[in-house]
This record gives structure tokens, sequence and C-alpha cells, in this order.
């Protein structure tokens, strides 16, 4: 995973609240079993005014000349709400965005943000209106958004923040303590002898 | 520190593991459930890693998103390229030694439906599966939530998933439901009143008298949509109902006799991160107007201002009427309301009834096999294709839309499903979410209907 330490990009705004990941990646376009051909299905329907011609449709802030090369997406409040597909943040990754700004997200979608590089920072609704367009530098060490004259602080979690800073892969990480898991598995079985079941034939 | 602990607690206790360095957590994983969708991708992508499955004999899997529900099905899905998702999550469940529930196998079914029916998630467990709406799993008194693939592969791989310790809320439904209404407007109510994102980082305990009387299904269409309110999930305490529901099915045990089980509650005076009552006994039956979950109302009121956006895709103007807006398809099916108990509330409102001419397409899609051969058994299939719905296997079907069934753009639904985002059943799609009770109704009147009124007159 590329570790992700600080980015400076335009911010290219989706001021929509409940954006959700249908939206973001529809399961139509979601065509082969892997990780990757996604970029070209995000935000289908609102990306294209003829989804299946693949015609752009001009007002679309991504569309926009201005976007161009933006790596921070700005989203409404519950960012990402519904179906779980990593699909969409593979979509987002892909395309090249690096952070979204949001007031909020939903639980799924920002841990699969965590586990695929890309950094989802919460600030106020205000806040990230504010940002919308301008050349904006994003400092996960620092936890900082810098517009101009102006920081904003943001608050993150400091096992993500390592993730992310580190570009760690998380199961290997995890690996390390494979023993700590097997003696506490040899004692949970004697405990909780139904949670474990006979290998199928 | 205070002796008191919910629920949530106490089965957060118990898996835990380890602290990490960062103050997160390893927290044991008691079952992973996969499905086609998403399962192909993260066990190929464990195996180029060269990574095995912790305990396969606690992975499942089963083909349910994309599966043709037509009869005589095979691998093959009305979803262009779509039988490379069966095709390769069969082939990578063998590679890992998983239990897969086949496209024809008896007990496939949507993974929510079966989990329970099949004694997977217990009491207890912590159960994690790459779909939202593993929550629904929490009505049998589990930890059970929906993932992304990377961690079902990290769960799978260790055993454990890094996680933070969410916030607990207690959602209280006090009083006792009027007639007609149901568990499924019981969630419409609360996403309505405190939004698509008002359950944001907690595990949700649904509580209260209104709770307590709903059977296990019910229970199971209540948890469902925790992850609409942005819940990390939502769970019931297990209780005697719970016990006997569960009681000698495949994977679970005989007898609930292990004074565990009667420790799954939380305690009296055990504090909440937040708490919410809702009158039970005040409630309608539920519908949604908008593009959101939380753009719910009761069906007998007028539709509320909301995103600008929102009434222009729906069609629909704030201060309208809901009631007699024209409907093209209705849908009974979905992890919500696809289960046994939903569909003999259907049938025994539609028996002796016709769906209207106006309406394109009415399908009914079991939440299981199972559930097709016990409805088969008492006869509802007929109840259903005598009044002009279509009786199909199970699956996901028109919860979403990967390329299947078609309607034109701009037709509205009446389903009894989760989610009614824009395009999420088809480009242009405008979909109203209901109990299976207002499915019917409305497609009998061809237009969205009260069935509280159709139930007044089965009762004349």
């Amino acid at each position: 995973m590329t570790p992700f330490t600080t980015l400076a990009s335009r911010a290219v705004p989706l001021l929509r609240d409940n954006v959700d990941t249908d939206a973001i990646i529809p399961s139509r376009e979601m065509k082969t079993t892997g990780r990757t051909g996604l970029a070209d299905g995000l935000f289908a329907p609102w990306r294209y005014l003829d989804v299946a011609a693949r015609t752009p449709d001009p007002e679309f802030p991504l569309n926009k000349p201005e976007a161009a090369g933006g790596q921070i997406l700005l989203g409404g409040a519950n960012f990402g709400c519904g179906s779980s597909r990593e699909h969409a943040v593979w979509a987002l990754a892909e395309y090249g965005i690096r952070c979204v700004i949001a007031p909020s997200f939903a639980p799924i979608f920002r841990a699969n943000c965590i586990r695929n590089g890309l950094l989802p920072v919460t600030l106020p609704a205000e806040a990230v209106a504010a940002l919308a367009w301008r050349e904006v530098t994003v400092d996960l060490a620092a936890q900082t958004v810098t517009r101009g004259d102006i920081v904003h602080s943001f608050e993150i979690e400091p096992e993500p923040r390592e993730m992310l800073l580190g570009g760690l892969d998380v199961i290997d990480l995890t690996l390390k303590s494979a023993p700590a898991i097997a003696d506490w598995t040899a004692n949970d079985r004697a405990a909780r002898p139904w949670v474990y079941l006979e290998t199928p034939a | 520190m205070d002796a008191k602990r919910t629920l949530f607690d106490k089965i957060w206790d118990t898996h835990r593991v380890a602290g990490t360095a960062n103050g997160a957590a390893l927290v044991a994983i008691d079952r992973v459930f996969l499905h086609e969708r998403t399962g192909a991708a993260a066990l190929k992508s464990m195996a180029a890693a060269g990574r095995a499955v912790h305990d396969p004999a606690r992975v499942f899997a089963v083909m349910d998103h994309i599966v043709d529900t037509r009869p005589g099905r095979g691998d093959g899905t009305l979803m262009e390229g779509g039988s490379a998702f069966i095709t390769e999550t069969r082939a990578a469940a063998r590679a890992a030694g998983i239990t897969l529930f086949d496209v024809n196998d008896p007990d496939q079914g949507i993974t929510h439906v079966i989990s329970p029916e099949l004694g997977i998630v217990l009491p207890g467990l912590t159960l994690v599966a790459p779909d939202s709406h593993t929550c629904t799993q929490g009505a049998l008194g589990a930890l059970a939530w929906g993932i992304g693939s990377s961690e079902a592969e990290h769960a799978m791989a260790t055993g454990v998933l890094r996680l933070e310790r969410p916030q607990t809320m207690r959602v209280t439904f006090t009083g006792t439901l009027a007639p007609g209404v149901t568990a499924k407007d019981m969630a419409l109510a609360l996403l309505a009143a405190h939004g698509a994102g008002g359950g944001a980082g907690h595990v949700v305990e649904f509580a209260g008298e209104a709770v307590r009387a709903l059977d296990i299904e019910a229970r199971m269409t209540l948890c469902n949509m925790a992850t609409e309110f942005s819940a990390m999930t939502g769970i019931i305490a297990p209780d005697d109902k719970t016990f006997a529901y569960l009681a000698g099915r495949r994977y679970a045990p005989a007898r609930f006799d292990d004074p565990h089980w009667q420790t799954l509650r939380s305690d009296e005076g055990a504090v909440f991160d937040r708490e919410i009552e809702i009158d039970a006994a005040a409630l309608a039956p539920m519908v949604s107007w908008g593009t959101s979950p939380g753009h719910s109302m009761p069906i007998d009121g007028s539709i509320p201002e909301g995103p600008a956006r929102a009434h222009e895709y729906i069609g629909l103007d704030a201060g309208t009427r809901l009631l007699g807006t024209p409907i093209d398809v209705a849908f009974i099916g979905s992890c919500t309301n696809a289960r046994l108990s939903d569909l003999r509330r259907a049938a025994a409102l539609l028996a002796g009834r016709r769906v209207s001419p106006a309406i394109r397409k009415a399908l009914v899609v079991p939440g299981s096999s199972a559930v097709k051969r016990a409805a088969e058994a008492e006869g509802l299939d007929r109840v259903f294709t005598e009044a002009g719905f279509e009786w199909r296997a199970s699956g996901c079907s028109l919860c979403f839309f990967a390329g299947g069934e078609r309607f034109p753009e701009g037709s509205r639904t009446i389903s009894s499903t989760n989610r009614n985002f824009e395009g999420r059943q088809g480009p242009g799609i405008r979909t109203h979410i209901a109990s299976p009770e207002t499915v019917v109704a409305s497609a009998i009147a061809g237009m969205i209907a009260d069935p509280r009124e159709l139930a007044r007159e089965t009762a004349a």
C-alpha cells in the first residue's frame, strides 16, 4: 500500500449528502471479480450524460477542466453510505483520488478507505464547502488541512493514522500476533465449544 | 469502573484478544460469510498473497447476489459476464476448503436468511461478511456487521479484525404496534426521525416492549436496516424465542442450557452513549418518498420538504400526497422482507385478489430455497401466482440492478427492500421501499395504497 504523508492538490467538490456507494460505483459497473478496471465506472450515472456511450456531462464536477489532476474529493454528510462494496474505494483510487474530505462518513466506506491508502478526513460542513476548487494541502502527520493561511485540524484514530503513514500491510502486521491469537483461541475453545465447527468433508 | 455492561460490551470483552500498540483491539471473529459478488475477489486475493484461511470450518459462502432467479437456473446470469462471479467463487471456495451453498443447493438463499436458518449465526458470536446487511443477523443476539473485501481477507487469514471500539446506542420502542404496522415500519420510522446518518459510529441495541413482541424473523427485518442508519450494526438481546428458534438447527447447539446464554443481555442500569425512544403505538405504515431511506414518511401523510435533487429524481413535490401515486413494478423479496412470515402476511392480504393491470411486473422472490419450499408446501406460491405475481427461485433479485431485469427509465417500484437510492434498481428507476403488506396493497391498487384498508376489507 502506498504510504500517505502529505498531499497538495485542488479539491473537487461533490457536496451532496448521503452519496452512496451505488452512486460511486453502480453494481452494473462491477464487471470483473478483480479490483481493477473500475475507474471508468466511477460515478457513472452522474458523470455521463449517456452511460452506455460514456458521454461526459460537462456540469459534473469531476468533468470540469479545473478538476483535472485533482486528488482530493469533497463530499457531504454520511459519504459512502449503503453497500459495503470496496469497489467504491478501488474506483476512486484508480481514478486518482487519494483523499476524501467530508463532514461524516459511513463506517464501512471509511474503513475501506483506510485499508486502501485513501485518507478520509472529517471536517465541519462549512469548512469542507470553503475548500471547493481551492488548492489544499493535507498533512496526515500534522493532522491538518491547509488552504492559504487557514489551517484546519482534523481527528483520526492513532491506528489508522499509523497504517496510512506507513503504508502498512495490515494482515502481515496482525499475523505477528498469531501466537497470542492461538493462545486466546485455545482458551476460548474450552469456554465456548459451540463456536468451533467440524471441518467440512 | 462501572460493572454494569451492555450486551455489546459483553460480546466485545469476550472477543477482545489483545490491544494494539495504537489503542485499537484485535477482536476475534467467530464466523465469516461470503457471497459471489465479493467472495471471489477476497479469496483470490488471499490465494495470490499465499495466505490460507485460518479456520475454513467457520467460513461459509453462498450464491445470492447475481444468481438467476428464473426456473431451471444454472450458472448463467442476466447480468452480462455475471457467470464468472459464480464460477470463480465456486473454484475459490473449493480451493480454500470453506463450506459453499451453491446455486442449486437445497440450502441456497440470501446470506442473511440462510445463516439464521442453518444456525450458523448464534447469540453472542461475532460474524462478519463483505455485505452491509450483515447487521440483519444481530437479531439473533450476535455482533454481526458488514465489512469490505480487504477486511474479509483479514478476518479469514488471521481470525481477528483490528477494531476501534464503537459507541453504543439503545433504541427503545415502547408500546404495542397497531395492526398493519410492522418491523419494517419501525425501521423506516427510526430513519425518518433521525436520518440516514443518525447511527454513525454506534452499535445500536433495539429494545423495548415492541421489540420483544416481534418474532425472530421480524427482528431480522428491524436489524437489517441498521446499516441504512449508518450504524456499525444493530443487535437484539436473545430471549426464549431466540433460543427456541435456533435450537437443533444444523450448525447450532441442540440445547441452549449453558449458563453463558443467559448472560447475553444488557445489565439493568448499563449506560449507553446515546438513547433514543420511539412510541411504537403511534406508528403508521411507512413508505420512502425520496432517494435515501431517511426520506421516509407515514403512508397517509404529505411529502415533506427534502433535497431538491431527491424531489426531482423521484418526480414528487413536497406537500403532495404519496397515496395514490401510480406504480409500475411491485417486488417482494430481499434480506429485509422475504422470509416465510413475510410471505404469509403478504399472501393473507392478497388471497382472492388480483394485481392491477396497471402493474408492469409483480414479483415474489423467496429469501431462501428453504423458504420457497415451505411456502409452496403451504400453497402460498399459488396465492401469489393466481393473483398475478411471478414466483421465483431465491436470490437478491430486484433489490439492486446489476444488469438483470430492466424497466424503462422513470418507472416507479414499490419494493420490500432496503434501499431507494438513485438508480439502485436500475437507471432512472424510482423506488419506494415499504413493508410486504404495503407492496401487496399497492400492487392490487396499481398505486401506493394503505395496507390497513385492505386488512379491514379482508376482516369484514
